[in-house]
């Protein structure tokens, strides 16, 4: 039945591992024509899931056996609820008449998920399991997207219902609001048209949304610049003459010199969160904040807010698109132009011996033109790519942005691939990161998924090691790599193709072989160690008082 | 100052935990809960008093109405409403008190339902201000133990105390 439910709902593809709690619906997929990945790892498969969700925009499944295999998926689920991914996980259970005995593998998923989903579901009882799998997929993909989870025990899987999937959904506690308020949206037309120095934020919550095309003609229209943050970046494209870049602790002069001299932010899917506004207080303090967003939760959450609009970012921005006059931002664009809207870089080294971390990525986004699907992993390398990489189209950057989990890109690159098998997919990692789902390698060669990994190789858990250089008296308290593995070796071993790259002139020919490998291919780049990510503003600072090297801290 | 929020749930197995739990995760006060049937089947009444200023306040709303089993929540703290809360107190009585402490009992249109050889157990019903006033007067012979419900809110006149 719950096979069923899955294609009803056009579910093809679902990721897991196996286990005792979950045998019954193990056995039905045995001959379903709903083909299942199986990862090597349950974290592996609940990133993958996630991955496959972000580029696909359809819902990540995933299935796990309870105790160990449901805890193993507790960081997955985490990932997937901060950044609002749509997601569906299904976990065995021990038999309801064990519950509560702390029988064999026995784990509270639902306790222990509780502040992690969206919401969840104990499926005691058989006849409410069409209603649960119906209410679960509908929870997961509307309103503000993220996971649901639904608990199932080993005694209800058994039992064959007789297979009666609801048509009709009703849930007294969940009406996402989706049509913008009219008197907002036409306060927020005045507001644009009056506007001498306005910016368009925007967030993960166009790209989510689909309103990119809409973004793009209020912005061109309009001559209203635009920054992206972590989440939204590649909903807008980076090639346009009015993209600042990104905002925050990592973001550009342009980016952040703007947002605090502006008089109106049109803040779009985003939640203002302190990686991006720096110190509250002092953030953008001329501004009118227009804040449109599907969950009302977030406007007014951190930040006083003019004019909210909830709704569907799609829908609301078609309606200010349609009906907003531009004002006049000749002058405040000429005054934009002249900050820098782009990270410094120098594409060429000093010494050929020695590469510089983003020198590897400008490589990688001028030999795929920004066309590319980049996952990535979390630390220096993130924001390396973030800054270097100039991604074109929506939905190709997927990272993990509210939690900041290591281990995420390299299985979530293998999600996005088996969604989008006509894209390049590229992993960029960081040493530390990829040998946190580095087992999924298995899963790559096993399937056949050919997604290229370019680790940023620094021997250093380089995040940490920068901010103990600059806020902790070079106190490099474990984070340094003395040993680190071989990884083409390591690659070789599984299956996969691996190179080790330390000469900069190697750098493009790598990534050149790399592309035109059938299978997986991991490229080991062994960078400068000492590298560090700039601009810098430090925590809790305003963001523009931004730090250009380390010299000033 | 104290806020009095009137919250329809599901009546779903972890609905308290959901509920609860969102308070604590998010660093709500919470001051108390009360849960209990309807007249609708299915559907439980919560009262929640929160010790939160506006704009934490539309905060707390805005998190609970995203809770899936939160059906409807009202601010009922400016409504005309009747608020009860009970209150049980053991309270220190050698016999030779137990007369005046029956007095204030009385006075409070409260009740004393056990009396062993050196306690009494006092009954008391109202809102806020009555409840502290005799436990005010309590407090002189040497309160034991108290328990309380939390407090119970309904709205006067013919206006729903859930808003309808
Ligand atoms: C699971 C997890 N543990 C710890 C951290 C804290 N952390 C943030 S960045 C970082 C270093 C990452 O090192 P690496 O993957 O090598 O990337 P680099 O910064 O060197 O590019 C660490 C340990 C984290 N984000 N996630």
């Amino acid at each position: 039945m719950i096979l069923k439910a899955f294609q009803e709902e056009g579910v093809t593809r679902v990721f897991g591992y196996p286990g005792g709690a979950i045998l019954n619906l193990y056995d039905s997929l045995y001959d379903s024509s709903i083909c299942h990945v199986l990862t090597r790892h349950e974290q592996g498969a609940v990133h993958a899931a996630d991955g496959y969700a972000r580029v696909s925009g359809k819902p990540g499944v995933v299935t796990a056996t309870s105790g160990p295999g449901a805890t193993n998926l507790v960081t997955g689920i985490a990932n997937a609820y901060m950044d609002s991914v749509p997601m569906v996980v299904i976990t065995g259970q021990v038999p309801t008449f064990l519950i509560g005995t702390d029988a064999f593998q026995e784990a509270d998923i639902t306790g222990i998920t509780l502040p992690i989903t969206k919401h969840n579901y104990l499926a005691k009882d058989v006849e409410e399991l069409p209603r649960i799998l119906k209410e679960a997929f509908h929870i997961a993909t509307t309103g503000r997207c993220g996971p649901v989870l639904i608990d199932l025990p080993k005694d209800v899987q058994a039992l064959e219902e007789k297979y009666n999937y609801p048509q009709e959904i009703d849930i007294a506690g969940y009406k996402p609001n989706v049509e913008g308020h009219p008197g907002q949206v036409n306060r927020a037309i005045k507001a644009i048209k009056n506007a001498k120095k306005p910016v368009i934020m925007a967030g993960g919550g166009v790209v989510r949304s689909g309103g990119y095309h809409e973004l793009q003609e209020i912005a061109t229209r309009g001559n209203i610049p635009v920054t992206l943050t972590l989440m939204g970046l590649g909903g807008f494209p980076a090639s346009n003459h009015l993209y600042l870049g990104m905002p925050g602790m990592h973001g550009t002069r342009a980016a952040n010199y703007a947002l605090m001299e502006a008089d109106l932010i049109i803040a779009v899917g985003v939640r203002f969160d302190d990686r991006v506004t720096g110190k509250l207080d002092a953030f953008a303090p001329r501004a009118k904040i227009i804040h449109i967003d599907i969950d009302p939760v977030e406007i007014g959450k951190n930040i006083a807010v003019d004019i909210p609009i909830v709704g569907d970012l799609k829908r609301v921005l078609q309606a200010l698109s349609r009906r907003f006059q531009p004002g006049d931002t000749a002058e405040w664009l000429d005054k934009v132009n002249q900050w820098d809207k782009k990270v410094d870089l120098n594409p060429e080294p000093v010494d050929n011996k020695v590469i510089k971390p983003q020198q590897v990525i400008n490589k990688i986004n001028e030999i795929t033109g920004g066309e590319a699907i980049i996952a990535t992993d979390v630390g220096q390398h993130q924001m390396w790519t973030a800054q270097h990489y100039r991604f074109e189209k929506p939905r190709s950057f997927v990272s993990s942005g509210g939690l900041g989990t290591m281990g995420f890109g390299f299985p979530a690159a293998l999600g996005a691939k088996l969604a989008r098998p006509e894209e390049t997919v590229f992993c960029i990692a960081g040493d530390g990161s990829f040998q946190m789902n580095i087992q999924e390698l298995s899963t790559a060669v096993y399937y056949g998924i050919p997604v290229k990994v370019a680790i940023i190789n620094n021997s250093c858990l380089g995040m940490v090691r920068q901010w103990q250089e600059l806020f902790y008296n070079r106190r490099y308290s474990y984070s340094t790599f003395e040993y680190g593995p071989d990884f083409a070796r390591i690659a070789e071993a599984f299956g996969a193709k691996g190179m080790k790259v330390d000469q900069f002139d190697q750098v493009e020919e790598t990534i050149k072989t790399a592309m035109q490998e059938e299978g997986p291919v991991i490229m080991d780049f062994r960078v400068d160690s000492t590298e560090n990510v700039f601009p810098m503003v430090a925590p809790n600072q305003p963001i523009n008082n931004l730090m250009m090297d380390g010299s000033d801290v | 100052m104290k806020k009095i929020l009137a919250v329809l749930v599901e009546d779903k197995p972890g609905v308290l935990s959901r509920v609860a739990g969102l308070f604590s995760r998010r660093g709500f006060n919470i001051d108390s809960i009360a849960v209990g049937e309807t007249t609708e089947p299915g559907i439980s009444r919560m009262t929640i008093t929160v010790e939160e200023d506006s704009p934490t306040l539309e905060q707390v709303v805005k998190q609970l109405n995203k809770l899936i089993n939160v059906i409807k929540i009202s601010n009922i703290t400016e409504d005309p409403a009747v608020s009860r809360e009970l209150m049980l107190i053991k309270v220190q009585a050698e016999p030779q008190n137990r007369g005046e402490i029956q007095q204030i009992v009385e006075t409070f249109r409260g009740k004393t339902v056990d009396v062993s050889p050196d306690s009494m157990v006092i009954e008391v019903t109202g809102d806020d201000e009555k409840l502290e006033a005799i436990k005010l007067l309590l407090q002189y012979y040497g309160i034991k133990e108290i328990v309380r419900t939390g407090k119970i809110a309904m709205v006067r006149g013919s206006k729903n105390s859930a808003g309808n």
